[in-house]
């Protein structure tokens, strides 16, 4: 009952994509202009007009995300379409440039609708990658309810390592004060991964393995509770990558995405000042 | 005796405060007891600032004093007044706690004294009952209170709240951010809340936030501190306020006590009244919520009426001009009509000119010209139909119109929708050209249905006989089933119950004709869901046509209503009857089928077991996310809140997963909708498409977001218009689309009104959460395709 946006109506829009892709190949092929391929010929008009509406329409496709009283359409069919019809701009654009690149504005355009193509490439493999990721490490809970058990074990911890070594217990407290979910965007995009808690961990457990008789059955509580506490930093941190993995490629995408516009309108004009 | 009037008037509410300026204004002796130090103290505890409403607007307000819809405060502000002004004898902080007597001489003990002797009694005591009290010694205390207006008026002190209902934790809850807060529960649990409060009261107590004493009971209150009698002992706790929330006994003791009989032990009974609110007991009236009519308009006009009756002075209900545009199509004066009514339709003939009266204002009058279609199968429209006049045919062959059931004058029709909650079975046309149908809606009904015996078991025995004939045996003519349909009985379960166990012998055949069950069956150890049958099905044919003992167990999904059949008497038609045998076998040979697959996926049967588990069994449709395709964008959120207003009535977040199927928070528009219940303004409806959705004749009275057990409902202000699209994109105007108002902090002026999905029934295209998301994640369902779909993999 539930399909992939790739799947969607069984790849009615990636059957679209690839025949306008075949036509475009197959017209590039069997034109003969008499002068190198390019973008002034019939055929590069074309080409140069169905890149330019296909980019146009793609971009607009901010506005009808936004535009939620539509009284018709799916948003699923939207993006189904941007994703394989933008995927077949590399070839209309690059058969409409003929190959012919430079410093100069075409070229810029050109590399701009490359990198919005290649950051949206990795939006679409951040959507289908990282949701089952993110379900499965929540196992039905939420990031909230998580950070609630974590004060909570903190809260304990903080009670058994008082009893410990000084040295432990600093350790300790050093490496709850100093645990952080989230935080600035590298911190976001960082897998999670523990630190001082691992360390404390070791610590203790040496500390158990060598122990003074009277403070095993602490230092066992508190092994267990600084390693459930440790999974769940982890868990915890992988949460806030995954969903900034699915947010981050965006802030690429469509700032890139009006630099493209811009450039592609100074691209066209370009052109019919030169010639 | 301290004194002697012609009406005593117990309650100061809208009917009684009205009655009182009535009676003062002609010059009748009388006296209005409050026990409140206030006039009208339902609303006085309305909300600071609430906005209300003063529906239905048609209806004319007739009584002495004023009223129209503005803020609570200015309401009484002019109510104090004008009793003043009437000269209205109150006498206020006086319970009335016993009603003895009759008509001319009823004694009346007031609480603290000051008993009267009255020849008339006016009860108008409303619906909000007593607040419960603790019973310790020092539960006088002044700093033990029993209701909380507004806890951000308390700080820095040490609060303890006793109690454990939901009450209890909001207000706790609430405390804790300023305050040092103590609950005391009486049990060992919380239970029987809302599952939002239980894991509010929860994370407080598990953060520190709350302190809890469990299984603990006030044993004693002094100046400054409780003394608690716990499991372990006592604990004396010292603290500056004492909060208990216990819930408040319903008024229907008292009432009762009174010698006034109610029809049903059903919560929603009404007591029965004559056409000027006299109750069984001459001389002692009822009106207002308590007598059934709960709008404050409603009441302000009984309260007039009733001393004009009193007075020997007959009037018009105020309601005439309602129903005389009722009757406008048929061109009949209403006296006329009301007397035909009850002359031709059996069903209604036992009401009271009042219940009548009532029964018609909610109401339409139908002229269908012959051919024309009164509903369609499938419709979702949950309306009850009776034929004053006329004839209609009842098309029980979806795939051959010709084939109908005929039915005449007094007759009904539509009581299947309304018992199952489900769509229409059949589509019904008019069949003469001078029909007169009466349409009701649901909830007029179920009214009728509580409240007047009669009503009830000719409905229940009609559409036994109906039920079975459709669903069991459409070829079988009625005369034969009559073995069958005599020895039917109907029988009701809660949720959860089973019916009947594996390996029972069996001896019934049972038809669901209200809720659900599951059907499982215990394999290695492990109890397996094997398949889910909505009503308009029928279990437990297999034990009977195999004769062995049952094969499988029955279990309630949801509160749910069986026709029993008897084995015997239906196994004589099934010998009579070759062709039904063999259409039960074929349906027996493929439920075999369907156990054999399921028995090999048991991952479909806990997916459904954990769906009936959070209560999609009672759903008509319920929104779904797959998880593995979601990516958390919330647009869906987004999407509602910009096509409803600005809040969205959908929270995706939260809600139980199971195998990455999420089941979010939002309305399910269920079979038999809990939020319709006790709606005062009959605000909420469902369309034909199955929609439950709220109109704006709401007040804002929370009733149906206490109600909801999924609490989809909020009580939420219109925030103000956004710019438009390009507005925000060019011009930087926000919020833009899918922008939070909270968060920038734009309040709002308007009344707070409950707000729900409403499937986007006005879009064309379907409900915009789901049109919205972008990967296809999200889905709406009716859960009987969607369990269908899961059973055949
Ligand atoms: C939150 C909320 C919002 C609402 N909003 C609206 C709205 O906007 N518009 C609208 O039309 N309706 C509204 N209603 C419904 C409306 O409040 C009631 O229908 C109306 O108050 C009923 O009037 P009543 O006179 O029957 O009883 P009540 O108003 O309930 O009055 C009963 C009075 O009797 C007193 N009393 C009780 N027992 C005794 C006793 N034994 N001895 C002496 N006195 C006693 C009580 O203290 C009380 O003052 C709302 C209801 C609620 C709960
Ligand atoms: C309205 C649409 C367009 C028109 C009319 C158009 C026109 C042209 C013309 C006339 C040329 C030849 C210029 C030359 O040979 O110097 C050209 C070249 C080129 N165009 Fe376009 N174009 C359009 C859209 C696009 C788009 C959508 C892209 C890609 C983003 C693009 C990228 C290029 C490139 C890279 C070249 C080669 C530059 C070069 O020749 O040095 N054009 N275009
Ligand atoms: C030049 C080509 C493209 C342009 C101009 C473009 C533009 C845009 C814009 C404006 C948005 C809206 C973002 C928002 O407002 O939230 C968007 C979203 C998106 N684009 Fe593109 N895009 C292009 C190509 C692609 C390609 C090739 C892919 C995939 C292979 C892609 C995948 C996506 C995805 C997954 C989204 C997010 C949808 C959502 O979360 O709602 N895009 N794009
Ligand atoms: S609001 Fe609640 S009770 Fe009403 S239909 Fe929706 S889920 Fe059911
Ligand atoms: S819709 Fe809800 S809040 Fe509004 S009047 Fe009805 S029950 Fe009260």
């Amino acid at each position: 009952m539930h399909e992939s946006i790739l799947v969607y109506r069984h790849f009615r829009y990636l059957k679209w994509a690839v025949t306008l892709t075949v036509v475009a190949i197959l017209a590039y092929v069997f034109h003969t202009p008499g002068e190198p391929a390019n973008g002034g010929t019939w055929l590069g008009y074309t080409l140069g007009g169905i890149g330019a509406g296909l980019i146009f329409w793609l971009a607009w496709f901010g506005m009808r995300k936004r535009d939620y009283a539509k009284p018709t359409g799916k948003l699923e069919d939207w993006l189904s379409a941007h994703i394989y019809l933008g995927l077949s701009l590399i070839f209309i654009a690059t058969l409409h440039s003929g190959f012919q690149f430079g410093w100069n504005v075409h070229t810029l355009a050109y590399v701009l609708m490359m990198l919005v193509i290649a950051s949206g490439a990795f939006g679409l493999y951040a959507y289908i990658r990282y949701p089952r990721l993110m379900t499965d490490n929540r196992r039905g809970t939420t990031l909230d309810a998580m950070i609630v058990e974590m004060a909570e074990a903190d809260r304990e911890i903080r009670e058994l390592a008082a009893k410990m070594s000084d040295e432990i217990r600093d350790l300790v407290f050093d490496a709850i004060d100093n645990t952080t979910i989230g935080g600035g965007v590298r911190r976001q995009l960082e897998p999670g991964r523990s630190g001082r808690t691992v360390a404390a961990i070791d610590k203790v457990r040496s500390a158990f393995a060598s122990g003074a008789r009277d403070q095993t059955e602490t230092s066992r509580r508190l092994i267990s509770l600084l390693t459930r506490k440790n999974e769940l930093v982890v868990r915890a941190r992988n949460d806030v990558m995954y969903k900034a993995m699915m947010d981050v490629w965006l802030y690429v995408h469509v700032p890139l995405s009006f630099a493209l516009l811009v450039a592609l309108v100074a691209h066209v004009i370009a052109v019919f000042f030169y010639w | 005796m301290a004194g002697k009037f012609k009406v005593a008037i117990v309650g100061s509410g809208p009917a009684g405060m009205s009655a009182g300026g009535r009676a003062a204004e002609t010059n009748v002796s009388h006296i209005l007891f409050e026990k409140s130090d206030h006039l009208s103290d339902t609303i006085y505890k309305y909300q600071k600032g609430k906005f209300v409403m003063a529906t239905p607007d048609v209806l004319p307000l007739r009584s002495p004093m004023t009223f129209q819809a503005g803020i609570r405060e200015d309401i009484l502000g002019t109510w104090d007044k004008e009793a003043a002004k009437h000269k209205v004898n109150v006498r206020f902080k006086s319970e009335v706690v016993a009603i003895k007597g009759q008509k001319g001489n009823f004694e009346l003990r007031v609480q603290g004294g000051g008993d009267i002797v009255a020849e008339y009694v006016i009860l108008c005591i409303g619906l909000q009952g007593n607040l419960r009290k603790l019973e310790c010694e020092g539960a006088d205390r002044p700093w033990v209170q029993y209701q909380l207006d507004d806890p951000d008026a308390y700080s820095d002190e040490t609060i303890v709240v006793i109690g454990a209902g939901d009450a209890a934790i909001e207000n706790a809850v609430a405390l804790a951010k300023q305050n040092k807060v103590i609950i005391v529960n009486r049990r060992d649990e919380f239970a029987r809340v809302k599952q939002g409060n239980l894991n509010l009261i929860a994370e407080a107590i598990d953060k520190g936030i709350i302190e809890c004493y469990y299984n603990s009971e006030p044993g004693h209150i002094g100046d400054n501190y409780l003394l608690l009698k716990t499991a372990e002992g006592e604990a004396k706790i010292e603290c500056n306020r004492i909060i208990a929330r216990l819930g408040a006994d319903p008024p229907r003791r008292f009432v009762e006590s009174c010698g006034i009989k109610f029809p049903s032990k059903d919560r929603a009974a009404l007591p029965e009244l004559s056409g000027s609110y006299e109750s069984n007991v001459p001389g002692l009236y009822i009106l207002g919520a308590l007598g059934g009519y709960p709008l404050i308009k409603q009441a302000m006009n009984q309260g007039y009426e009733v001393i004009e009756f009193i007075e020997g002075r007959p009037v018009k209900p105020a309601d005439e001009p309602l129903l005389e545009s009722k009757f406008a199509n048929i061109n009949v004066p209403v006296e006329e009509m009301l007397q035909r009514i009850r002359q031709n339709v059996p069903l209604l003939s036992g009401l009271t000119t009042l219940q009548l009266r009532e029964f018609m204002i909610d109401s339409n009058v139908h002229t269908p010209r012959r051919g024309d279609v009164i509903f369609h199968r499938n419709d979702y429209t949950n309306s009850f139909f009776s034929i004053v006049q006329g004839n209609v045919d009842i098309q029980i062959n979806p795939t051959n119109t010709a084939e109908v059931v005929g039915l005449g004058q007094g007759q009904f029709f539509g009581e299947m929708g309304l018992i199952s909650g489900r769509r229409r079975t059949a589509t019904t046309i008019s069949a003469s050209d001078d029909c007169v149908l009466i349409e009701t809606p649901r909830r007029s009904m179920i009214k009728l249905v509580n409240s007047v015996a009669a009503v009830k078991k000719v409905l229940d025995q009609t559409a036994m006989a109906r039920q079975i004939q459709t669903h069991l045996a459409p070829a079988v003519p009625t005369s034969e089933l009559q073995e069958v349909v005599e020895s039917a009985k109907i029988e009701s379960y809660p949720a959860g119950h089973v019916i009947f166990n594996e390996g029972d012998q069996g001896d019934a055949v049972y038809l669901i004709r209200r809720g659900s069950v599951t059907v499982s069956r215990s394999i290695a150890g492990r109890n397996l869901v094997l398949s889910y049958v909505p009503a308009g099905n029928y279990v437990g044919e297999m034990a009977l046509l195999s004769r062995k003992p049952r094969s499988a167990t029955i279990k309630t999904a949801v509160a749910t209503e069986a026709v029993r059949l008897d084995g015997s008497a239906f196994n004589k038609v099934l010998d009579k009857y070759p062709d039904l045998r063999r259409r039960l076998e074929a349906k027996y040979d493929q439920r075999l089928v369907e156990n054999v697959r399921m028995e090999a996926s048991p991952e479909s049967g806990s997916l459904i077991e954990f769906l009936v588990a959070q209560g999609v069994g009672e759903a008509t449709d319920v929104l779904l996310i797959d998880e593995s395709l979601c990516v958390r964008c919330d647009n869906c959120e987004k999407a509602c809140a910009e096509t409803h207003g600005g809040t969205s009535r959908l929270d995706r977040e939260a809600g139980p997963t199971f195998a990455s199927l999420h089941v979010p928070t939002s309305c399910r528009h269920c079979e038999h909708p809990h939020c319709m219940a006790d709606c005062p303004a009959d605000a909420i409806h469902r369309a034909s498409n199955g929609e439950v959705f709220i109109d704006d004749k709401c007040i804002g009275c929370g009733n149906c977001e206490r109600n909801c057990p999924y609490q989809v409902i909020h009580m939420a202000a219109k925030p103000p218009a956004k710019p438009g699209l390009l507005q925000w994109l060019l011009f930087g105007m926000g919020p833009g689309p899918g922008e939070d108002l909270e968060a920038k902090k734009i309040k709002s002026s308007s009344p707070k009104l409950a707000v729900k999905c409403d499937m986007c029934k006005d879009l064309a295209a379907g409900p915009a959460c789901v049109r919205a998301c972008p990967t296809g994640a999200a889905i709406r369902v009716n859960p009987e395709d969607f369990f269908a779909l899961t059973i055949r993999g």
